[in-house]
C-alpha cells in the first residue's frame, strides 16, 4: 500500500443524509465529500442548521433508520460504513471511531459511576481482565487531567463540573485508542478557560495517537486555534474547503468571508458589525437548485452566480463551490 | 452624574440543612460589589458561569433582594420598594434575558408581549398602542406582520430582537442585558449587537451588558469589570483591562480567548500554559485564606483602573514589565 493511501483514514464521497419531515425526505447533508488523514484535525464550521451534526451522526451511524436515509459512501480505511448493520457499527464505534458530543451530561449515564462507564467501554472492545480495565481507566482519567482519579472513578456524573464531565467523555472516546475522533461542538457549553484546556488536551491526544479528528464548531476562533484543514458548511454543502491558512488568510466563498467579517474585532468601540442578511432556511424550504447562498447576498446580480455551482480549485487543496467569488463584494464596498 | 450606582452590594443565599432546616452557611453570590453606569454608556460585566453576574443584574432590576448594600437611582435607594414606586423605577429599568423563548410568554402574541410593559405604565388607546408596537418592531428590523404571531414562530435572533423591542417599549433609561447574544450564531449576534447600539444612540439608553464573551464586551463597552466568586477582580476601561491586565484571573481569561489568526497558535498556547502555571503556583497569593477575592486597589498611574492584587503587587507600574 502506498504512503498516501495509508494516511487516509476516512473518505466521504457524495454523502446525502435525508430526514423525513411530514412524510417527505429532505437532505440535511447534500452531496458532501471530504478526506480525513492521519494526524489531521479537520474542522467543519458553519451557522446552526447547516447540517454539521447530521454529518457527524452519519459518520458514526447513529441516525434513526426509520426517519432518515443515507446515500453515498463513507469509507473507514477502505471499509464501507454506509449500510452496516447495528452490530457491525457498534464494533467500529469506540474501537476505531470515538465520539465526543456537545452536552457531556446527556452523553453519560446518570445512574452509573463514571469509572464504570470507562471500564464498560474497555469491556466491549478489549480482552482485558477486570483489574487491567480498572488500571487503564485510572490511567485515562489521569491522562485527561482529572486531579483525583481514584476519587473521581467512584463519582456520579452529576457530582462533576461541566469541564470534568467533558474530560470523562474524552477519556471514554479515546479508551480504545481509536484512529478517528468525531467531536461535535465539544467546547461550546464550557467557559473559555475550560474550553482552552479541552482544546489543548484534544491536540495532545491527537499528536500522541496520530489520530485524525473531525472537529465541528460554529466558533471561528476555535477553528483558528485547532484546525489543520477546514470545511465551511452552508445549507448542507461544503462551500469551501482549504487549509486553515487558506480559509483565514485567503477566503474565497462569500459565505466564508461573511462569517469572518461578523466577528467582533479589537477595532474601534462601537464599530458596526457585519450582518449576514436572512437566515439558514429550514430543510423543507431549502432551494435545491442554483446557489443556496445567493438569497443572502441579494445585491450580487444573478448573472454572477453559477447555475449549478461546482467545485473550483483555487489553490493547492483549496476548493470553492462558487464562481461568483471572482466578482463578489460586500455591500458597503461597492 | 451616573444613571445608577450600586454600592457595597451583597446578595447571599442561605444554605439550609439538617433536621431543623437551619442555616448552615451562605452562597455569597454577590459579595460587596460597587459599580456605576453613565447615561448612554454600555457597561460590561464579564465572568465565568457561577461568578454572580446574573444575580447582580436581577438585583438591579428588583427580581432579587439584596442582603445588604444599596442601589442609588436619581439620588434615592431603590432597594426600598417605596422609592421604586415614586421614581417609576420599574418603568425606567428593563431587562433582556439570554433565553428569549422562555422569557417570552409562549401563549401570547407578539403585540401583547411587547405592549405589556406599556400597559403597566401608560394608558394608550388600542390604535395608539398598535402604532407604538409597530414602531418598536420597526426599530429592531422586524416586519409589522410579526405582531400577530407567537414566539415559537421566530428564530433565536428574531426572538432576541423582540425581547429588545419589549424592553425599550417604556423608554427606559437603563437596560440590563444578561447574555443577550450568547445563544446566537455569529451572524445573528452581530445583528442584535448592532440594534442595541442603534437604540442606545436613538434613546440615550444605558446598558449593563452581562457576558462571558470577552470579544463581545470589548466591542461594546468602554468600561467594564471582571468578576469571579461574587467579587470584582479588576475594573477599568477596555484599554486598562485588555492591554494592561493586572490580576492573574484576568490574564488567565484573556489568554484563553481563541485567537482568530492561526499563525499565532503556538505562541498563544505557550503564553496560555505560562499564565496557567503562574495561576496554579501562586493562586493563594491572589485570594485571602477563605478563598475570597482581595479588595480592589487603584493601579498606580491610572484613575480608572482597579485590581484586586496582593499588597506587594499593588504598586506595580502600569504597563510595566
Ligand atoms: N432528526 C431530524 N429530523 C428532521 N430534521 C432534522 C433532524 N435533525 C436535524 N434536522 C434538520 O437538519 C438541518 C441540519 O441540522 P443539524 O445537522 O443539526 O445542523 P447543525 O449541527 O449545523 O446546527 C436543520 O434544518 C435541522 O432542523
Ligand atoms: N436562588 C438561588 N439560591 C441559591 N443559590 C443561588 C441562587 N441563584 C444563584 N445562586 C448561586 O449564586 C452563584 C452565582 O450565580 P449567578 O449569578 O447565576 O452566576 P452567573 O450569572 O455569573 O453564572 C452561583 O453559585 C449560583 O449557584
Ligand atoms: S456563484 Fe454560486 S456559490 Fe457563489 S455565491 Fe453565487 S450562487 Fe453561491
Ligand atoms: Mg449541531
Ligand atoms: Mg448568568
Amino acid at each position: 500500500m502506498d504512503k498516501e493511501k495509508d494516511n487516509v483514514l476516512l473518505e466521504i464521497e457524495h454523502l446525502h443524509t435525508a430526514f423525513r419531515i411530514n412524510g417527505k425526505f429532505y437532505n440535511a447533508v447534500d452531496d458532501c465529500s471530504l478526506t480525513l488523514r492521519k494526524n489531521e484535525i479537520y474542522a467543519i464550521v458553519g451557522e446552526s442548521g447547516c447540517g454539521k451534526s447530521t454529518l457527524a451522526t452519519s459518520i458514526v451511524g447513529l441516525l434513526d433508520p426509520l426517519n432518515s436515509k443515507v446515500k453515498g459512501s463513507i469509507k473507514y480505511r477502505g471499509q464501507e460504513l454506509v449500510g452496516l448493520n447495528a452490530d457491525e457499527y457498534d464494533k467500529i464505534r469506540g474501537e476505531d471511531i470515538g465520539m465526543i458530543f456537545q452536552d457531556p451530561l446527556s452523553a453519560l449515564n446518570p445512574l452509573m459511576r463514571v469509572g464504570d462507564q470507562i471500564t464498560e467501554a474497555l469491556y466491549y472492545h478489549t480482552k482485558d481482565s477486570e483489574a487491567e480495565r480498572k488500571k487503564k481507566a485510572l490511567e485515562l482519567l489521569k491522562r485527561v487531567g482529572i486531579p483525583d482519579p481514584e476519587g473521581t472513578f467512584r463519582r456520579y456524573p452529576h457530582e462533576l463540573s461541566g469541564g470534568m464531565r467533558q474530560r470523562i467523555i474524552i477519556s471514554i472516546a479515546v479508551a480504545c485508542s481509536p484512529e478517528i475522533i468525531i467531536a461535535d461542538e465539544p467546547t461550546t457549553a464550557l467557559d473559555v478557560t475550560i474550553q482552552a484546556q479541552i482544546i489543548d488536551l484534544l491536540k495532545d491526544i491527537q499528536k500522541e495517537k496520530e489520530s485524525g479528528i473531525i472537529f465541528i464548531t460554529h466558533d471561528l476562533g476555535v477553528v483558528a486555534e485547532i484546525a489543520d484543514r477546514v470545511g465551511v458548511m452552508y445549507a448542507g454543502q461544503l462551500v469551501e474547503i482549504g487549509s486553515v491558512f487558506d480559509i483565514f488568510e485567503d477566503p474565497k466563498h462569500p459565505y466564508t468571508r461573511s462569517l469572518l467579517n461578523s466577528i467582533p474585532q479589537a477595532g474601534e468601540l462601537g464599530d458596526r458589525l457585519h450582518v449576514i442578511q436572512g437566515n439558514v432556511p429550514p430543510l423543507s424550504e431549502m432551494k435545491r437548485s442554483g446557489c443556496r447562498f445567493a438569497p443572502r447576498i441579494p445585491w450580487i446580480p444573478a448573472s454572477a452566480h453559477e447555475e449549478n455551482p461546482s467545485y473550483h480549485q483555487v489553490g493547492d487543496g483549496h476548493y470553492v463551490l462558487c464562481t461568483c467569488y471572482q466578482t463578489f463584494h460586500f455591500q458597503e464596498e461597492k | 452624574m451616573s444613571i445608577i450606582e450600586v454600592k457595597n452590594l451583597k446578595v447571599w443565599y442561605p444554605i439550609r440543612g439538617g433536621f431543623f432546616n437551619t442555616i448552615k452557611g451562605y452562597v455569597k453570590a454577590v459579595d460587596d460589589v460597587n459599580l456605576s453606569i453613565e447615561p448612554g454608556e454600555t457597561y460590561g460585566l464579564i465572568g465565568e458561569s457561577g461568578s454572580g453576574k446574573s444575580t447582580i443584574g436581577k438585583t438591579i432590576v428588583g427580581i432579587e433582594r439584596p442582603t445588604s448594600g444599596s442601589i442609588i437611582y436619581k439620588g434615592e435607594d431603590v432597594t426600598k420598594g417605596r422609592n421604586r414606586k415614586k421614581l417609576k423605577y420599574n418603568r425606567d429599568v428593563q431587562m433582556i434575558f439570554q433565553d428569549s423563548l422562555s422569557s417570552l410568554n409562549p401563549r401570547k402574541r407578539i403585540n401583547d408581549i411587547i405592549a405589556e410593559p406599556i400597559r403597566n405604565f401608560e394608558k394608550l388607546s388600542k390604535t395608539e398602542e398598535n402604532h407604538r408596537v409597530k414602531e418598536l418592531l420597526d426599530i429592531v428590523g422586524m416586519p409589522k406582520g410579526s405582531m400577530y404571531k407567537y414566539p415559537f414562530e421566530f428564530s433565536g435572533g428574531q426572538r432576541q430582537r423582540i425581547g429588545i423591542a419589549r424592553a425599550v417599549s417604556t423608554h427606559p433609561k437603563l437596560i440590563v442585558a444578561d447574555e443577550p447574544v450568547s445563544a446566537l450564531d455569529l451572524s445573528v449576534q452581530a445583528q442584535v449587537l448592532n440594534y442595541m447600539q442603534d437604540i442606545q444612540k436613538e434613546f440615550n439608553i444605558s446598558f449593563l451588558l452581562i457576558s462571558h464573551d470577552l470579544g463581545v464586551v470589548r466591542h461594546m463597552c468602554k468600561n467594564l469589570s471582571i468578576m469571579t466568586r461574587g467579587r470584582f477582580v479588576e475594573v477599568g476601561t477596555r484599554e486598562d483591562i485588555y492591554d494592561r491586565p493586572q490580576h492573574i484571573y484576568t490574564k488567565r481569561l484573556l489568554a484563553a480567548i481563541p485567537d482568530i489568526n492561526p499563525r499565532n497558535r503556538q505562541e498563544d498556547t505557550k503564553e496560555r500554559l505560562r499564565v496557567e502555571a503562574e495561576y496554579e503556583n501562586d493562586e493563594k497569593a491572589w485570594y485571602d485564606k477563605n478563598h475570597r477575592v482581595l479588595d480592589l486597589k487603584p493601579v498606580s498611574g491610572s484613575n480608572t483602573h482597579y485590581a484586586a492584587v496582593p499588597e506587594s503587587n499593588s504598586m506595580v507600574e502600569q504597563g510595566g514589565k
